[in-house]
C-alpha cells in the first residue's frame, strides 16, 4: 500500500510539470508586458531593458520554463509583479479562507446530502422522495452566484441577520458555505439516491433480509457501503474543485481567497501568481484524487486485493 | 407422527407493474411435514421462486403482492404476520438458499462476517467467542477450512460461495429450508457434492426442505414429494414414486419427462414440449396448458380443471376427472 502511495505521489510530478507547461505557454501567448506593468507606461527604455534582463525575460521560452520548473521544485515560485511579495507567501495568506470555506461546504454537503439521499432511496416514490428530488433539481439548476445574491438579499439586506462581506467571524461563513455547499449537496444527494436504489435491488440485499436482518441493518450494514464508491468520487471531485477557490462566490462575498487572487492576477498579467495559484489547485486536485483512491480500497476489498496480489506474486517468485 | 410444518392454501400472488399485472401464482396448495423434502419442478417463469419468496414474505416491494390465500408455518399465519415477527422467523426457522451464489453474498464483507451475522441476529445472548466458534463449525460443516473466514467472496469459487450460502442458511438449524436451484449455477461434479452435503445435513438436523429445481434428476435424488408447477399452478402433486413410476400423469409431466434425453436411444433430436407458457398477464378461463397439450379436449379451453386425487397423488386435468369415479 505504501509503495502504491509513493508511486502515485511520484506520478504527480509529470502531471504538475504538464500543468505548468500549459499555463506557462498560455501566459506567454497572451498579450501584455510585465515590465510595462511594473514600471508603468512612460518608463525610460534603459530602465525597461535593465529590468527585462534582470527578470530573465530575454531568455528563450524553454530556458525560462526550465528555470521556473527547477525553481518551483525548490519551493521558489518567484515574486509577484504587482505586490513584490513572494508568490508562496501570497498564496499561503489566501489559502486559509479557501481551505476553510471548501472544507465547511463539503462537510455540510455530506452531512445533509448523504442522509437525505439514503432516505430518498429507501422511501422511493414517497412524498419525501418527490419533494427532495424537486428541491435538489431546483438547486442544481440554479447558478451559485444567483443563489448567493438571493441569500444576501434576504438575510443581509431584508432581515439584516448576517454580515455580507468577508470571512472574519463564524457568522460570516454561513452564507458562503450555504451557497457553495448547495450544488454539491444536490449532486451528492442524487448520486446517493441512485446508487442506493441500484444496490437495494441486489441479490445480497435479499440474502441479508432472508437472514432476518433489520431494515436498519440492511441499509447501513449492507447497502450503504456498497453504494459508497460513486458517492466518494463525487465528494472528492467537488472538494478538489472547491479547493481551487470559487472565483464567483469569492467575488460575490468579497472573500480574499485563492479564486480572487487568481482572477486579479490574470487581469494584471501577474504571471508568477497565476502559475502559483494554478499549480496549487493542481496539487490539491491530485492529492485528493489519491486520497479518494485510497479510500476506495478501504471500502471495497476487491480493489485492495489489487495491491496485495502484487505482493503475493513477488513472494512466489 | 406426521406433523404439518407448512401449509399453503389457495395462494395467489400478483406482480403489479406500471404496464401490466402479472398473475404469478394462481391458487397454490401445498403442505409439508417435518423432515420432509418437497421438490418444486417446472420451467423458468412458472412461479417456483415466487412460492419460496412468498413463504419468507420477501416478494419485491411495491410490485409483488399476495392477493389471496393463506400460508401457515407451524400453524402461524405468515401472510398477516407483523414484520418484526417475520424477521425472527427469517434465517432462524425458515431460511433460503438462493439460486445465484455469485451475487447472493455481499462483496464487501468477509464470508465469516456474513455467516456470523445470521447467528448474531438470532442468538442475542451469544458471546463473540461462541459466535466465532459456531462460524468455524459451520464452515467446516460445508467443507471449507475455517481459516478462510477472513476472506471475501471474490476470493472463492462459485461452488465454494454456494457452500457459504448454504452455511448461512443452516447456521441457525432452520426447520424449513427453501433451496432455490441450489445447484443450477454449479458444474456437475460440485453439484453432486453440494446435493450430498444437503442431504446429509437434512438427515442430521431433521430439516424440512423445499427444493426448487428444473432438474428432475436432482428431485429423484433427494425428494420425498414432488409438485409440478406450470404457469403458477400445481398441475401434479404426489409422492416421488407416484410421479416417477405412477401410471397416471398430467400431460405436462409426461412432456417434461419426455424431454429428458435418453442415453440408451440413438435419437438425434430432443423431444421438447412445443410452444411457450401462456402470457401470465392475462387470466385464462380454461386449462393453462391447453395450447400445448397433446391430449387437449374441447372442454379444456373453456373450463379450468379441478384437482383429481388418487390416494394423495393429485392431477389437475380433465383426462382424469371422470377417472376418479371409475
Amino acid at each position: 500500500m505504501l509503495k502504491y502511495i509513493g508511486k502515485r505521489l511520484l506520478m504527480m510530478i509529470p502531471v504538475i510539470i504538464g500543468v505548468i507547461f500549459i499555463i506557462f505557454t498560455i501566459m506567454e501567448l497572451t498579450p501584455g508586458d510585465p515590465v510595462m506593468m511594473i514600471l508603468g507606461e512612460g518608463a525610460p527604455m534603459e530602465a525597461q531593458e535593465a529590468l527585462r534582463e534582470e527578470m530573465g525575460l530575454n531568455n528563450p521560452f524553454l530556458v525560462r520554463f526550465a528555470q521556473y520548473v527547477i525553481g518551483a521544485f525548490q519551493g521558489d515560485l518567484g515574486t509577484s509583479y504587482t505586490s513584490n511579495l513572494p508568490v508562496f507567501d501570497e498564496i499561503m495568506s489566501r489559502m486559509p479562507y479557501t481551505l476553510s470555506l471548501a472544507t465547511f461546504s463539503i462537510c455540510v454537503a455530506v452531512i445533509v446530502g448523504l442522509p437525505i439521499g439514503i432516505l430518498s432511496a429507501i422511501k422511493q416514490y414517497s412524498l419525501t422522495d418527490n419533494m427532495t428530488l424537486a428541491i435538489s433539481l431546483t438547486i442544481t439548476s440554479m447558478p451559485a452566484f444567483f443563489l448567493a445574491m438571493l441569500l444576501m438579499m434576504i438575510f443581509c439586506i431584508k432581515l439584516g441577520w448576517l454580515p455580507m462581506m468577508g470571512l472574519s467571524s463564524p457568522k460570516h461563513y454561513i452564507l458562503p458555505v450555504i451557497a457553495s455547499a448547495s450544488s454539491t449537496t444536490a449532486a451528492l444527494l442524487r448520486m446517493t439516491r441512485t446508487t442506493m436504489l441500484e444496490v437495494i435491488r441486489q441479490d445480497y440485499i435479499r440474502t441479508a433480509k432472508a437472514k432476518g436482518a433489520t431494515p436498519r441493518g440492511v441499509t447501513y450494514g449492507h447497502a450503504l457501503r456498497n453504494a459508497l464508491l460513486p458517492v466518494v468520487t463525487v465528494i472528492g471531485t467537488n472538494f478538489g474543485f472547491a479547493l481551487g477557490g470559487s472565483i464567483v462566490l469569492e467575488q460575490v462575498f468579497t472573500i480574499p481567497g485563492l479564486g480572487q487572487l487568481m482572477i486579479n492576477a490574470i487581469r494584471q498579467k501577474d504571471t508568477p501568481i497565476v502559475m502559483g495559484a494554478v499549480m496549487t489547485t493542481a496539487i490539491f486536485a491530485s492529492l485528493i484524487n489519491l486520497l479518494v483512491d485510497i479510500i476506495y480500497t478501504y471500502i471495497d476489498p476487491r480493489l485492495a486485493s489489487q495491491f496485495t496480489s502484487v505482493k503475493r506474486q513477488v513472494k512466489k517468485a | 407422527m406426521s406433523e404439518k410444518l407448512l401449509e399453503i392454501k389457495n395462494l395467489h400472488v400478483m406482480y403489479k407493474t406500471d404496464e401490466d399485472d402479472v398473475y404469478a401464482l394462481n391458487g397454490i396448495d401445498l403442505d409439508l411435514d417435518k423432515g420432509e423434502t418437497l421438490g418444486l419442478v417446472g420451467e423458468t417463469g412458472a412461479g417456483k421462486t415466487t412460492i419460496a419468496l412468498s413463504i419468507l414474505k420477501l416478494l419485491p416491494e411495491r410490485t409483488g403482492f399476495i392477493t389471496q390465500g393463506e400460508i401457515l408455518f407451524e400453524g402461524r399465519d405468515v401472510v398477516n404476520m407483523k414484520e418484526e415477527e417475520m424477521r425472527m422467523l427469517r434465517g432462524n426457522d425458515i431460511s433460503m438458499i438462493f439460486a445465484d451464489p455469485m451475487s447472493a453474498l455481499n462483496p464487501l464483507h468477509t464470508v465469516g462476517k456474513q455467516i456470523a451475522e445470521v447467528i448474531e441476529l438470532h442468538n442475542t445472548g451469544m458471546s463473540h467467542g461462541e459466535i466465532e466458534k459456531k462460524v468455524d463449525e459451520m464452515m467446516e460443516l460445508v467443507g471449507i477450512p475455517a481459516e478462510r473466514k477472513t476472506e471475501y467472496p471474490h476470493q472463492f469459487s462459485g461452488g465454494m460461495r454456494q457452500r457459504i450460502v448454504i452455511a448461512i442458511a443452516l447456521s441457525c438449524t432452520p426447520r424449513l429450508l427453501l433451496a432455490d436451484e441450489p445447484t443450477t449455477a454449479l458444474d456437475v461434479t460440485i453439484q453432486a457434492q453440494v446435493l450430498k452435503m444437503m442431504d446429509d445435513l437434512k438427515e442430521r438436523l431433521n430439516t424440512a426442505m423445499i427444493m426448487i429445481t428444473h432438474d428432475l434428476g436432482v428431485v429423484a435424488q433427494i425428494c420425498n414429494k414432488v409438485a409440478i408447477i406450470y404457469a403458477g399452478e400445481i398441475v401434479e402433486y404426489g409422492k416421488i414414486e407416484d410421479i416417477y413410476e405412477g401410471e397416471r400423469h398430467h400431460p405436462y409431466t409426461v412432456g417434461l419427462f419426455g424431454s429428458i434425453p435418453d442415453i440408451t436411444s440413438n435419437a438425434e433430436r430432443l423431444t421438447p414440449i412445443d410452444g411457450l407458457m401462456p402470457d401470465p398477464t392475462k387470466p385464462i378461463p380454461g386449462c393453462r396448458f391447453a395450447d400445448r397439450c397433446p391430449s387437449c379436449m374441447d372442454i379444456c379451453s373453456r373450463k379450468s380443471p379441478g384437482m383429481v386425487n388418487f390416494d394423495g397423488h393429485q392431477i389437475k386435468c380433465f383426462l382424469y376427472e371422470s377417472g376418479e369415479e371409475n
